[in-house]
């Protein structure tokens, strides 16, 4: 179908050209559904995009070749292309809300799409278009033609997305990490979708992911790539059973799955013993009947609607839902940044939800509970270095000054696993890693009792996530903190956490021990949960030991 | 239907928003002009006045009667289309401002339009091709556009195309004096010409606005092109212009209906502000091109302590701005669907 043949990718930047792709090559099978896996700056993205010929400004191929039915795509003509794009070769996104003109009707955005490839006349392009919706299972077709994108739901904006890449029955799909930002139960609806899609009309597709559980469960083969070159394929279950490269035994490690602790999420060499902790059996937080009502355009919205759950003393609890079942309204509420509706938050013996949340800063107990936030990049001054981060908790809550200061902010860095020449950095001359260093250094400065981690991982490489896993573990130990761990991630909090809440709409579904509720769980929402995750062939220990030798 | 009902909304609840604020103007502009330095009655009593005939000139002003009572005056005529009496020309003010207000409007809409034909365009396609030619055209014609003062501007292009050239007409108001001017119905001399279908007036009056409007144009078109631009470039970079050229649609459509009018808000925002301070710009170009406007007339109705004219024309001024910003908000509504959704 598709032959790529030495790709090489490259960009012209201030620093001179960078090589973002360097001789990649593959072939592309018809009906096959192929997987670029890799970590960010892997090219994964740049080698679908330069396949489309959309490269963004100031990239070129410089080498290579790319088949396509007979036609080298990075000679064909410009007009050529626009006849193959869309029509022979279509590509959906990551973040669909974004990938769709936001002020203009989605009927109307696939309909363009028909119009162009003369797949539709002015007269039946409507009908056509509500074809292609209904074609992606989207019901109420009629009423959503003419819907705009803001009016849906991620999971419906990439099914209108699908609809548009899908509407001229093109022969390859390209999807871009297409579930990022979308629920775990929506990811599935959606990949689900666009395989059947894809084999009932017999197309070949290339799902580009990081996630290599989901390329191993949807691909019949997977491409590992690493800093713009393949360094391994292979068919999923081989892969992960036998990786050959280094890195994509690293890789395969870093993936959380089922039957794994959180040490095996290392490379073997740094998997050191695990320190030992306790958890004693009295609450440190009782929440009672916690209720938070907004005012809504249509009425009161009810976020939270009376739950009740008790966080015992060095325990660490996960809280786990999809986007809208209100976690994080109800961390809001526990860091007290927001204030309850109604009900108590009792820390300590003391009613903390009857605290303002706006004198809280002023309150003793600021210290006593913080948090690390989602995205390390947006929750970082980026006029402050990261000295200055974690000085500024020190600064408004302790008493320390001067050297003293300094030594502490050290202290913490080497806690943190922040190498010292980092502390005068801004974060955009940060890793991503890095940058989650910062922000949980600034969140355990202060010694708090209680740690509220919001997502602390989900913008990390998994490798990187598998070491910020790793180190957040090994501080509750060193610290003797108690962590609430808030993810929509099911096997991340089953390596982290000892007791997990699940929560819908607003009401506690289930809870109990982490092993109980992951592998028995009694409701079944808690069970679509598990069901959705995507769940990677398991790992051979002998077969590994026998690729290795 | 899911989108009409909020937007429609949203468009009468910024309607009514409206009102509030032309009785804001209403109090300050009368606050404001008392506040102004200088009596009035002194000044028009004349120079030779006693004591006497100052409080006799006080006591026919109104000005002797406490400021609140003043004020319900005021509103009682401001309610019968009355503002009162101009004391340095003699006429009502609402009769001058009629006059004059649509010879300043007529300038600044004309340079307006002139602005935006040249530096929209102008604006894209430098985003579109960034680096060549036209992106370097477009940054000289900015700065240029801003750092040159209307009067100088104004005052070379008088001496190049009137003194040297000789292909613009006198520099001397709205219509050449061989000319009758058009009957009054709109005061618009291009459209009140154009109405009753005397060509040769309009071509006269055409000739005569040229000059100004270009002055003016190049001073507006400089922020209207460079927000084009830097909407343009932000819009073409978003995530869904990507969907469209991976879909394969021809780069006009990606150009106009993708990336245009998602480019469209901020440019529609500098529109209105351009034409505010256009609005205010105008006293330097209707000096230099004796141009009976509304700006001339209120410096010299400010510089005799003409109230009632200062007055009206804060006033006009007002509510032209509120009626400007109701005609934007609007224009939003229009272009964006999420307004009307957001705006609850």
């Amino acid at each position: 179908m598709l032959s790529v043949q030495n790709l090489a990718v490259s960009f012209q930047t201030r620093r001179g050209e960078v090589e973002a792709v360097r001789g990649v090559s593959f072939e592309l099978e018809k009906g096959e559904i192929l997987g670029i896996v890799g970590e960010s700056g892997s090219g994964k993205s740049v080698t679908s995009y330069a396949l489309m010929r959309i490269l963004d400004a100031g990239g070129t191929i410089k080498r290579g070749s790319a088949i396509y039915s007979g036609i080298d795509l990075r000679r064909a003509s410009e007009s050529d292309m626009r006849d193959i794009r869309g029509r022979e070769i279509s590509m959906i996104f990551q973040n669909p809300r974004s990938a769709l003109n936001p002020i203009r009707k989605v009927g109307h955005q696939i309909e363009d799409v028909l119009r162009q490839h003369a797949s539709a006349t002015r007269g039946d392009a409507r009908g056509k278009a509500i074809e292609a919706l209904e074609a992606v299972r989207i019901k109420d077709a009629v009423t959503r033609y003419d819907a705009y994108p803001f009016e849906l739901s991620g999971g419906m904006c990439q099914r209108i997305v699908c609809a548009i890449a899908l509407a001229c029955n093109p022969r390859i799909l390209i999807a871009d990490e297409p579930t990022t930002g979308l629920d775990i139960t929506t990811q599935k609806a959606v990949m689900d979708l666009v395989r059947d899609l894809i084999r009932a009309r017999g197309m070949s597709s290339i799902l580009i992911t990081h996630d290599l559980g989901l390329a191993a469960q949807y691909c019949d083969r997977i491409v590992v790539m690493k800093d713009g070159e393949i360094v391994e394929q292979g068919d999923p279950a081989s892969l992960f059973s036998t990786p050959q490269h280094v890195y994509s035994r690293k890789l395969v490690d870093a993936t959380p799955r089922a039957g794994e602790t959180i040490r095996n999420l290392l490379p073997p060499e740094d998997r050191s013993p695990m320190l030992p902790y306790a958890i004693e059996d009295r609450p440190l937080l009782k929440v009672r009947n916690l209720r938070k009502t907004y005012e809504g355009k249509s009425g009161p919205v009810e976020a939270v609607k009376g739950i009740s759950f008790d966080i015992k003393h060095g325990q660490s609890v996960g809280l786990v839902g999809e986007s809208g079942c209100g976690k994080s309204t109800t961390s809001e509420i526990l860091v007290r940044l927001l204030d309850p509706t109604d009900g108590e938050v009792i820390f300590e013996g003391e009613d903390i939800g009857a605290i303002p949340a706006k004198g809280f800063a002023r309150n003793p107990r600021r210290a006593d509970i913080q948090m690390v936030f989602q995205d390390a990049t947006d929750s970082l001054n980026p006029r402050h270095t990261s000295r200055q981060t974690i000085a500024e908790p020190l600064k408004r809550l302790s008493l320390l000054r001067g050297n003293k200061l300094s030594v502490r902010i050290e202290e913490l860095a080497v806690l943190v696993g922040l190498p010292l020449p980092l502390l005068d950095r801004f974060p955009h001359q940060l890793s991503g890693g890095q940058k989650a260093r910062v922000g949980i250094a600034r969140a355990i400065a202060l010694e708090p009792k209680f740690l509220i981690l919001d997502e602390p991982t989900a913008a990390l490489d998994v490798s990187i996530q598998a070491v910020v896993l790793n180190l957040l573990v090994d501080l509750r130990a060193k610290l003797g903190m108690t962590y609430l761990f808030v993810s929509h991630d099911l096997h991340v909090l089953r390596l982290l956490c000892d007791h997990v809440i699940v929560m819908k709409d607003g009401e506690v579904v289930e809870q109990g021990p982490s092993a109980n509720v992951m592998t028995a769980p009694q409701d079944p929402y808690t069970q679509a949960l598990l069901d959705a995750a995507p769940a990677p062939p398991e790992r051979r220990q002998d077969l590994l030991l026998a690729g290795v030798s | 239907m899911l989108s009409t009902r909020p937007r429609l909304r949203a468009t009468l609840l910024r309607i009514l928003q409206a009102f509030p604020v032309v009785v804001g103007v209403v109090v300050i502009s009368f606050v404001l002009t008392r506040a102004l330095p200088g009596d009035p009655a002194v000044y028009f009593a004349g120079a030779s006045a006693d004591q006497e005939s100052i409080e006799q000139v006080r006591v026919a002003m109104g000005l002797d009667k406490p400021i609140l009572q003043q004020f319900v005056i005021y509103i009682g005529d401001l309610l019968q289309g009355d503002l009162g009496q101009s004391l340095s020309t003699g006429r009502p003010v609402a009769v001058d401002l009629a006059n004059r207000l649509p010879a300043s409007l007529e300038l600044t809409l004309t340079a307006l339009l002139l602005a935006i034909v040249i530096a929209v365009p102008l604006g894209v396609l430098a985003a579109t091709r960034p680096g060549s030619w036209v992106d370097h055209l477009c940054r000289v014609v900015v700065t240029a556009g801003v750092s040159l003062p209307t009067f100088f501007t104004g005052i070379l292009l008088i001496y190049i195309l009137y003194y040297l050239l000789g292909v613009a007409p006198s520099p001397l108001g709205r219509l050449d004096f061989i000319y009758l001017s058009p009957e009054h119905i709109t005061g618009f001399y291009l459209i009140d010409a154009a109405l009753v279908g005397d060509w040769e007036t309009w071509w006269g009056a055409a000739k005569q606005l040229m000059l100004p409007a270009v002055t003016m144009a190049l001073f507006t078109l400089a922020p209207i092109a460079r927000m084009t631009r830097a909407a343009m470039l932000s819009a073409l970079s978003a995530d869904f212009i990507r969907t469209a050229k991976a879909a394969g649609l021809s780069n006009r459509k990606v150009l106009y209906s993708y990336a245009f009018r998602n480019a469209l808000l901020p440019v529609v925002t500098t529109l209105g502000m351009v034409f505010s301070f256009a609005l205010g710009a105008n006293v330097l170009v209707e000096k230099v091109f004796a141009w009976p406007g509304i700006g001339s007339y209120a410096v010299e109705a400010l510089v005799v302590s003409d109230y009632a004219a200062v007055q009206g024309f804060v006033l006009t001024m007002a509510l032209l701005f509120v009626a400007l910003n109701l005609c934007i908000d609007l224009l939003y509504t229009a272009i964006d669907p999420r307004i009307g959704f957001l705006s609850q």
